[in-house]
This record gives C-alpha cells, structure tokens and sequence, in this order.
C-alpha cells in the first residue's frame, strides 16, 4: 500500500476546464472519498492518477515519488470502471482472473483460483463464474468489475462509482464489505461518488469537488458540521438543508418574506445580507416552538418523518423522528437550534 | 406503416373527389406493389435457371445444337469425377485458394493494424489502398500481365533482376499460379483490410486501458482482446474472398488464359471452356457447376458453423 500525492494537477479538454488546480494528499491506508455532481471532473482525476490521462500541469506523486513518466502498468493501480469494462469475451472467471494471468506477475494457476474464488464469494457473484459476461445484468456487471480491483493487492484502489447500479439493499450490503474489507486489508482506497450517504459512511476523509476545483476537504464530520460553502452544504444531508436569504439589522436577523427573526450570532461578524443554513433536523417541532408555520407536505419515512413547514414566503423542511400526528394545512410550532446555525455570505462562503 | 395518401386541393371539391380512390394505396397493395415485380425478375433469372441447370446437368445436352436433351441419368458426374484431368484442375483450384486467402488474410489484417492508429493522411492512404478492389478483374489481369512482362515489366525490375534475365512469372509451369495469387493478393487484401478495419474501430478503448492497468502485455492484448473481438468480421471476410476465389475466372482469363499447359486452369476456367468454347457442353459443364456449388456450400457451413460458435462464445 502507498500514499498518493497531488499537487497543482490542472486538466483541459479543448477548452474546456475539466480540472483546475486541484491538490490533496491521500495517505497510507486512507479511504479517501471524492464527492462531486456530475460533470465535476471525478473520472478524470481517476484517470490521471491511473495515468491513462495526463495532465496539462502539477505532478502526481505515489509515495513521494513522481509518478508522471509511468505507464499505467508500472503505476501497480487496480482500477474500477465506471463503465464496468469487463472483456465482453470471456467468462466472468477469465475476467477476474486476468489481471493475476498477467505474465508480470507469475502467480500459479491454483493461487488463482482460490483467488478468484474468495473475491466471488465476497461479492456473491459464484454462481456467475462460468457465465459470459457480455449477458449480465448492470449490477452482476458492476460486481465482476469490484472483483477485478479487489482480487489483487495494487498500491491503490481507484474506484469509479462501484455502487451506482446496485439496488439499496445490495449497495447497503457492498459498502459494509467494502469498507471491511479496506479496514482489514489496510488498503489505500479513491473512492468517487455523487452520493452523499456513500461519502459519510464510508469516508476517512471526503473531498468536495466542483467543477473542476477542490472546494473543501476533511473528514465527514467536518464536511457536514462546517461546510465550506452553500453548495457543499446542499450535497451533503439528506433532506437538504434549509438555505433562507437573510438580513443583519439591529442585532438581529430578518429571514427574508418571513415573520422568522433570530437574535444575531454576536460571536461572528456578520454582513448586512447573508444566507442562513440550518439543516433539517435542527428544525425542531414543538409546542413550545418559537415560531409557527403551515404543514404543506408530509413525507413519513419510517424512521422520521419529513415535514415542509411555510413560514411566510419560505418553505422550511424538518425532519421529526418517528410518525407524526400533524396533518396538511395544520399550523405547526417550531424552533430552530440556534447554536446550530450556518452562515454563508452572499457570495456563498461560510463566515 | 407507410401510408400513402395523395392530398391536393381535389380533397376539398366534392365533384372531382372520385379520383382519390385511385391516389390511395393500401398498405398491402403497397407490398404486393414492389414484392412482384422483384419476384418475378427473382424467379425467371435466378430460380427458374437453377432448376433448368439441374435438370440440364442429368442429360446430354448442348446449347448451340438444336436438339432437345437426352436424359442419361448420373453420366455426367460419373464422367467428371472419373476425369483425371478435372482433379488436376481442382487441385490447382484448391491451392490457389488456400494461398490466396490466407495470403489476403494475413495482409489485409495487417493493414488494418496499421490504418487503425489514426495519423495524418491515414484516411487518404486508406482510400488508395482500396482502390485495386474497385478495378475489372479483367483490366487488372491485362495490366499485370504488361507487370509481369520479363523483358520490359516492372515487377522483376523492382524484385532487382536485370531487363530480360528475371523469371517468367506466366510461362513458368511453377510460377504462373503463383502470379495469378500475387495479383489477387494485390487486388482483394484491401477487402479484407476494410472488414477489420471496421471490426478493431468497433473495439471500445476502455478494454485496452482495463488491459493495461491490469498489466498485460502488448501481445496478450493482442491475443485475449483484439483477435476475439475482430474473429467475426474476419471470419466473414474470409468467408467472402474463399466463395470468391473458388469462382475466380476473370483474373485467370485476362491474365494467362488458363496456361501454360493447365497450370493455371481453375475448375471456373475449365467451366467456361466446357460451357461456351468448342463442343457448348451444357449438360456436363452444368454437373461441374453443381459439383462446385455443393463445395462451396459445404466449406460455407464449415465458417459459418465456426462463425456462430464465436459469437455464442
Ligand atoms: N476525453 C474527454 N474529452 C473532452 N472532454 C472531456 C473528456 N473527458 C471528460 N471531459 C469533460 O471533462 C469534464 C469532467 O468530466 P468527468 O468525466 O471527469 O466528470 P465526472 O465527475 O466523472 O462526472 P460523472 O459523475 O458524470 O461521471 C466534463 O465536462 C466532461 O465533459
Ligand atoms: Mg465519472
């Protein structure tokens, strides 16, 4: 296993910016996820560590080493498509046999077979060994293609949306195996996802990226409790965080087209027009609550429930553990966590 | 559905609105529209003479004489099967096939190796080597034979031998049917290479770059990727270039006539002679034609057999 650098890597595709200036140090044994919507250059920060891309400028490094003048194979990187891969004309023994068939490696044909053998079994695909893989479906694909990665010990894992395509309970069940296996392996992981749920449970450290630009980096408690900004705030957390435009008069903020007023943070020196975030669950139902809006929607979850609350010309989303007896169109009491309250400037940075 | 409907301004006048009847078509009076014409052309000059064929290759029969045919049962293909000159002619064609198809093969996916990184000029370099395929096998033979000339051709001349002293490609027993291989080469390669061509572009780059991260080498690429993925298409090109050179007549007559001796006479060749030259042998060229079609037939389902466990895989 190996920590990987990188640093000032920039990336253009005719003119388009698919990477700017981007730096972060993966280390030793980390599971470092990479959490970004679609478009925001994840696959090709894969691919450049990969070497399979270059980059127009910085250096990437693999144990302190650079790494530039390496070919692909001599980077010892095990990759996990997003497109899966898989070579269409062989069984899905042959494919996850192929990188261990490798004549670099000389391992004996019983070592892999046990191999191959043992990964099948974590990913629950042994009944498909025999099978093409040309007539799989996109998860059992998906699987053969994980498989590929896990069944050597690279350098690095580098992995490309492995879950997207599985159903909730197999994706629940995968990312537990997945995050065991790294744990007791020790292995170091790049794990790329636009789900956030993936990101917090399964990070060491998370990585937000946007268009093309690092917009925060720490560990999933950082990313949801102090996020950098507006948009890092709206990707992680689900329902997604209330953000209400807001004024700074008197010591006081005035939620826009609404009755909410806050006593102003005196701790922090606010601007005259900032945005106020305040996630859902911080949005409590009580009968004592301070303030009062209209039940619009309920959605109930099981576990929670999520309510949209409109308080003037906002609308509220909070979520309330178990069912609830509210009903649509009935005023409902509510107060907000104070100490819990996010502040963006206009510009969407955090204050 | 296609519906065909005729809309002028008749639709809206009333008087003249009988003449629509005849502007619409239905869709089935659509299909039998172009269906019998087609199959009428298909049926007198493709069915109708295959059947004739068959019966004529069961009687003694000549197309020139003016006499009907005398059925003589099995005769014919006992005469050509005991003619030990025709196996000599089979013989010839068996080793022209063999040659030239793997010859073909082997060139044409080669090419198609190289076209396939695309560099500056590959398109028009692509365009000019396929050029010898759109050319008259009869014209192509007539200029190689001007090639092949031993005192003023330019092939020896390029191979280094003095004007005059070289071999002479279509006088020699040996060499001529190697010439009429080398010019068929020259002139379907391009064919094969097209067919590749279209087979490696339709392999999806991520396999190579999964290749390489899982360290394979060039020539385990080559052999656990590219060749299985480009095997169907080749297999069909080399299905075609087989059919096509079992029948390869053209070429043959406009470059040695079938000579020296029998050395080029391919059993085509021979067809044609017992066809059409001196005695109009229909009734036994008919039963050397049949004969020919069941082995192209059965070295058909040979590739196509092959063909389909590929792509079952
Ligand atoms: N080979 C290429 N040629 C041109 N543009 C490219 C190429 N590869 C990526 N891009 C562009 O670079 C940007 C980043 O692409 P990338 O594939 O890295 O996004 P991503 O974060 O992986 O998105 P997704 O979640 O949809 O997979 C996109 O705007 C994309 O259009
Ligand atoms: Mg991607």
């Amino acid at each position: 296993m190996a920590d990987v650098g990188l640093q000032h890597i920039s990336k253009r595709f005719g003119q388009n910016l698919a990477l700017d200036d981007v730096s972060f140090e993966i280390k030793d044994g980390e599971f470092f996820v990479l959490l970004g919507p679609t478009g925001a250059g994840k696959t090709t920060t894969l691919r450049i560590i990969a070497g399979l891309e270059r980059q127009d400028q910085g250096v990437v490094t693999i144990d302190d080493e650079p790494a530039d003048h390496l070919p692909p194979a001599e980077r010892d990187v095990a990759f996990v498509f997003q497109q899966y891969s898989l070579y269409p004309t062989m069984t899905v023994y042959d494919n996850l046999a192929f990188p261990l068939r490798s004549p670099l490696r000389r391992i004996p044909e019983a070592e892999i077979k046990q191999r191959v053998e043992e990964t099948a079994e974590k990913l629950r695909i042994s009944h498909l060994l025999q099978r093409k893989t040309a007539h799989l479906s996109g998860g059992e694909m998906q699987r053969v293609s994980i498989g590929r990665a896990i069944v050597r010990h690279p350098r690095i894992f580098l992995m490309d949306e492995p879950l997207s395509n599985l159903d909730a309970k197999l994706r629940e069940a995968l990312r537990i195996e997945l995050s065991h296996l790294q744990k007791t392996q020790g292995s170091t992981t790049l794990f790329v996802t636009h789900d956030q749920t993936e990101a917090l449970t399964m990070a060491d450290r998370i990585a937000v990226l946007d268009q093309g630009r690092i917009v925060q980096i720490g560990s999933p408690y950082d990313i949801y409790d102090r996020p950098a900004t507006t948009f890092v705030a709206q990707m992680v957390g689900s329902p997604k965080i209330n953000l209400l435009p807001a004024a700074r008069e008197n010591g006081n903020l005035h939620i826009t087209d609404s009755p909410i007023t806050l006593p102003a943070d005196a701790s922090v020196e606010l601007p005259a027009a900032l945005v106020v975030g305040v996630r859902p669950e911080d949005v409590v139902i009580e009968d004592s609550g301070q303030f009062s809006g209209q039940v619009m929607l309920i959605e109930p979850l099981g576990m929670e429930t999520v309510i949209y609350l409109k308080s003037g010309g906002q609308t509220l989303v909070s979520t309330t553990p178990g069912i609830t007896r509210l009903r649509i169109g009935n005023e409902a009491r509510f107060s907000i966590a104070r100490q819990r309250i996010h502040y963006f400037g206009s510009d969407g940075v955090r204050i | 559905m296609i519906r065909t409907k005729v809309r002028d301004a008749s639709d809206k006048q009333p008087a003249i609105s009988r003449y629509r009847s005849r502007h619409v078509l239905s869709d089935a009076a659509l299909k039998r529209l172009f269906l019998w014409p087609t199959l009428a052309l298909l049926i007198s000059i493709n069915i109708f003479p295959l059947f004739y064929s068959l019966y004529l290759s069961f009687t003694t029969y000549s197309a020139i004489a003016n006499q009907p045919p005398v059925w003589v049962g099995l005769q014919n293909y006992r005469d050509i099967l005991n003619d030990s000159q025709l196996w000599i002619y089979f013989r010839n064609t068996g080793r022209f096939v063999l040659l030239t198809v793997s010859l073909q093969t082997i060139i044409g996916f080669g090419l198609a190796l190289l076209l396939r990184e695309k560099f500056r000029a590959s398109g028009v370099i692509t365009t000019l080597i396929l050029i010898p395929m759109m050319l008259s096998p009869v014209v192509v033979g007539l200029f190689w034979k001007l090639i092949f000339d031993p005192s003023y051709g330019i092939f020896n001349y390029l191979l280094g031998y003095p004007a005059g002293r070289g071999p002479e490609w279509l006088a020699s027993k040996e060499l001529a049917l190697w010439a009429v291989v080398i010019v068929d080469v020259w002139m379907w390669s391009p064919f094969v290479m097209l067919l590749c061509l279209a087979g490696l572009s339709a392999i999806p780059d991520y396999l190579y770059e999964a290749a390489e991260i899982d360290r394979a080498s060039s020539l385990y690429q080559f052999w656990r990727i590219t060749l299985p993925q480009v095997a169907p298409l080749l297999l069909i090109a080399v299905l075609f270039r087989t059919i096509e050179a079992f029948k390869t007549f053209d070429l043959v007559m406009g470059l040695t006539g079938g000579g020296p001796g029998d050395a080029t006479e391919l059993v085509a060749v021979n067809l044609y002679r017992l066809a059409f030259l001196g005695q109009w042998n229909t009734g036994k060229a008919s039963a050397l034609a049949y004969i020919v079609l069941v082995i192209i037939i059965a070295v058909s389902n040979i590739y196509i057999k092959y063909l389909n466990r590929i792509k079952e895989g």
